[in-house]
């Protein structure tokens, strides 16, 4: 190995000053610009999240007053779901794979790619201008008429910054669509794609019906504050329920766009570190469509307690359990691969078994949740909290840190430390849990949320609570020390150390501007990991080392 | 390199991969309208619902002879894009220069009859606000708040597609002149083709806001 050397030319230094990057068409670029970006809004909203934890140690509010509470909670969730979670895995990870899995020299539309980037930047800082420097205080879900008559006046500035950075997510999802129609290579059947890509592509479906939904209804309440059109305000005979509607008709495929293209990323390492075909390619492939249609029609279930009609909560609560359907298949063929696999825990697929049993609870405790009479009775508690946060931190942000480990040597032609890997990925389940669990039991027992005073009797399990945070939040640290480390010294990774099957991995790490020398020919379906008898697999297998260019299977076999 | 091939950007194959991808991709921006669209017109349907007598009142204050004019305007545009895009085709781009100036003029005509239009509504106080009255009622049971909300609906979805048609007719503008350069032949003309598909989209929802606003009574 000591031969191993990274390629002389690639898109890292194939041009070095400020511009090259800022103006930069290329899709890996632009992939690391947002990787950059959104390491800094996940910075923002995760210090919001420890300062109300620590709040939340004691019953009473003796570190900040409610009004700094709740703009911290605010900050907390505008920042994480829209300037994080939404854009997390399509926008670092689809934008560097999308086309090499393809096999496309980039993604169809480069320079609106390059735009979506630059809204995506206006949006946030606006966004984060506007609740840090004006104070917003209305939640993620900036509901009226609190949030167009009684909240202050930032609300509007917020709300064109998430209008704005909308546009970004709309980009990204016609750019995907775009390229996955006409760009693939020659061989590259719509069956033969890596699930990753159909991952993506059924996410982009959600942004791109879903998002201008969101701009609309966000336009609305600006129209509202600004002019009093009256649309949402009872007074003037408008209809409060009709935002919430509009809201969730987006924000709840949303919560999809947040795991849609982790199961994605799932699909790629589970396979590759159970050395086996991914079982049921067909059934993991289409459920991701269906999920993407069915998840424009379950939007109500956020409303059962609102006054909606009860014949409406009977076909959302339907709806709702059938959503759990699809998703539940992608789990059951995630386990039947793993199941007499050749099994090897490295750090991604430590991310992935913890996305794979974090991700059941989360699902489960949804189709709890949308039976009405169990939420009218955990409505807007930590129940909820903590359901939805095993999807979106348990699931989605571990699967996109186990993306980020499967890729890294890919991005940038060199090896994470393995060890510490395993460990921080430990820590950050760890931490996750004790988080979490005990908002469920908190919720059932009655604790509201979006409040930062209680009831003494809840304070042991708050204390847990906020005891796992802040393990959680020094797991996170830790990967970000060490892939910093890694840059210059990691280990050379050489074009495919997983010994992984796909476009990618064949080609140089890290690739060419044009990712490859010469377009690909694909002749053979994704996943051709060989049957497991016929390969006698080392004791070290995969562990440490790099498997050399010419061990590779060749793709034409 | 054959003049086709001078338009194909390096990550393309071809020009067909290229021509399919634009297309496709303005298809798709076409939905991502349509759900824009799709917010404002579920909130309507919502409060006519609600309430239907006011919506029918409101309706009644509408310009009848505008809108229809309007709807003509419109109608006609689109064919003469069509036509223009058909002419580029077969490879007649002085006759597509002209049909494209035609578009223009007619696009313009439908802004200033819509124009007219707000002017009388702001003349007649039907302008939701503070300064709003209803005047005289054709149906004198209806609560004038909820007329009101009738014209906040009119002026957001007429607005907005007004909006739309200024970035049309810029547009249109654009590859007029493109076209008058010479830039454009059955070979290469995709700018046309989907600025001619925005073109007819923006028409279509003029012919769903006609009825909605100008003719349910
Ligand atoms: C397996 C299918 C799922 C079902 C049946 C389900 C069901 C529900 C229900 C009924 C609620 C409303 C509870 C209430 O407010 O009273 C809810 C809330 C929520 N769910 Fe899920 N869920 C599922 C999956 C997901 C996924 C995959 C995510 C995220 C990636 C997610 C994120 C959320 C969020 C963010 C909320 C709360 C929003 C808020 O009020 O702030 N859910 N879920
Ligand atoms: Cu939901």
């Amino acid at each position: 190995m000591s031969t191993a050397e990274l390629p002389k030319r690639h898109y890292l230094n194939a041009n070095y000053n400020v511009w090259s990057w800022l103006l930069t068409t290329d899709h890996k670029r632009i992939a690391i610009l947002y990787m950059i970006s959104l390491t800094f809004f996940f910075f923002v909203g995760g210090v919001a999240a420890i300062l109300f934890r620590l709040e939340l140690m004691t019953p009473q509010g003796d570190l900040v007053i409610s009004e700094t509470y709740n703009r911290l909670f605010t900050l907390h969730g505008v920042v994480m779901v829209f300037f994080f979670l939404i854009p997390s895995i399509p926008a670092v990870l689809g934008n560097f794979l999308l086309p090499m899995m393809i096999g496309a020299r980039d993604l169809a539309f480069p320079k609106l790619n390059l735009l979506s980037w630059y809204l995506f930047m206006a949006g946030g800082l606006l966004a984060i201008a506007a609740i840090i420097g004006g104070g917003v205080d209305t939640g993620w879900t900036f509901y009226t008429p609190y949030s167009t008559t009684y909240a202050n006046s930032q609300v509007m500035a917020m709300a064109l910054g998430i209008f704005v950075a909308g546009f970004s997510s709309i980009l990204t999802g016609l750019n995907f669509i775009v390229t996955t129609h006409t760009m693939r290579a020659p061989g590259m059947t719509w069956f033969r794609m890596p699930l990753f890509v159909w991952g993506q592509y059924a996410t982009s479906i959600i942004f791109v019906l879903g998002t201008p939904v969101l701009a609309i209804t966000l336009a609305l309440i600006a129209l509202e504050r600004g002019l009093g059109i009256g649309i949402f305000d009872p007074r003037l005979g408008g209809d409060p329920l009709l935002f919430q509607h509009l809201f969730w008709f987006y924000s709840h495929p949303a919560v999809y766009i947040m795991v849609l293209p982790t199961m994605a990323v799932i699909s790629e390492i589970v396979p590759c570190f159970a050395r086996k075909r991914i079982f049921g390619y067909r059934f993991v492939a289409f459920s991701s469509v269906a999920i993407a249609v069915l998840s424009f029609l379950v939007w109500g279930h956020h409303m059962f307690v609102s006054g909606q009609s009860l014949y409406a909560g009977l076909v959302f609560s339907f709806f709702s359990m059938l959503v759990a359907v699809p998703s539940a298949i992608k789990v059951f063929n995630w386990t039947a691969t793993l199941y007499k696999g050749s099994i090897s825990l490295d750090t991604p697929m430590l991310y992935a078994l913890g996305f794979i049993g974090l991700f059941t609870i989360g699902g489960l405790t949804g189709v709890f949740l949308a039976t009405t009479a169990i939420d009218v009775h955990v409505h807007d508690t930590y129940f909820i909290v903590a359901h939805f946060h095993y999807i979106m931190v348990g699931g989605a942000v571990m699967g996109y840190l186990g993306g980020i480990h499967f890729w890294w040597p890919k991005m940038t032609g060199r090896m994470y430390p393995e060890m510490w890997g395993r460990v921080s990925a430990v820590i950050i389940f760890i931490g996750f849990n004790l988080t979490f669990f005990p908002q469920f039991i908190l919720g059932y027992l009655g604790m509201p949320r979006r409040y930062h005073v209680y009831a003494e009797e809840f304070q042991v399990l708050n204390v847990m609570s906020s005891a796992g945070a802040s393990i959680l939040g020094f797991g996170y640290l830790i990967p970000l020390v060490y892939l910093l480390w890694s840059l210059k010294y990691g280990r050379i990774a050489g074009p495919n150390p997983w010994g992984a099957k796909g476009l990618e991995w064949m080609t140089p790490s890290p690739p060419p501007t044009f990712n490859f020398d010469e377009t690909p020919i694909v002749t053979e379906e994704a996943y051709a990991y060989p049957p497991l008898s016929d390969e006698p697999l080392p004791d070290d297998f995969l562990s440490d080392v790099p498997v050399a260019d010419e061990q590779r299977e060749p793709l034409r076999s | 390199m054959s003049t086709a091939n001078t338009h194909v950007a390096h990550h393309y194959d071809d020009a067909e991969q290229q021509f399919d991808a634009a297309r496709l991709g303005m298809w798709i921006f076409l939905a991502t309208e349509v759900m824009f669209f799709g917010g404002m017109f579920t909130g309507y349907t919502t409060c006519r619902f609600m309430y239907p007598a006011a919506f029918a009142e409101g309706s009644s204050h509408m310009q009848l002879l505008a809108g229809t004019l309007n709807t003509a305007v419109l109608l006609l545009s689109s064919l003469t894009m069509a036509l223009a895009v058909r002419s580029v085709q077969v490879n007649r781009p002085a006759v597509a220069v002209r049909l494209l100036m035609v578009t223009l003029v007619l696009g313009f005509v439908f802004l200033g009859i819509k124009g007219y239009e707000y002017a009388t509504k702001f003349a007649e106080h039907h302008v939701p606000g503070a300064a709003f009255s209803l005047g005289e009622a054709h149906n004198p049971a209806v609560n004038p708040q909820h007329v009101e909300l009738f014209f906040a609906f009119y002026f957001l979805l007429t607005g907005f597609h007004a909006l739309h048609m200024l970035i049309g007719v810029t547009i249109v503008a654009i590859v007029a002149v493109q076209t008058w350069r010479g830039q454009f032949s059955s070979a290469y003309f995709t700018p046309l083709e989907i600025t001619g598909l925005y073109w007819h989209f923006v028409d279509i929802v003029w012919v769903f806001l006609f009825p909605l606003l100008y003719l349910i009574h």
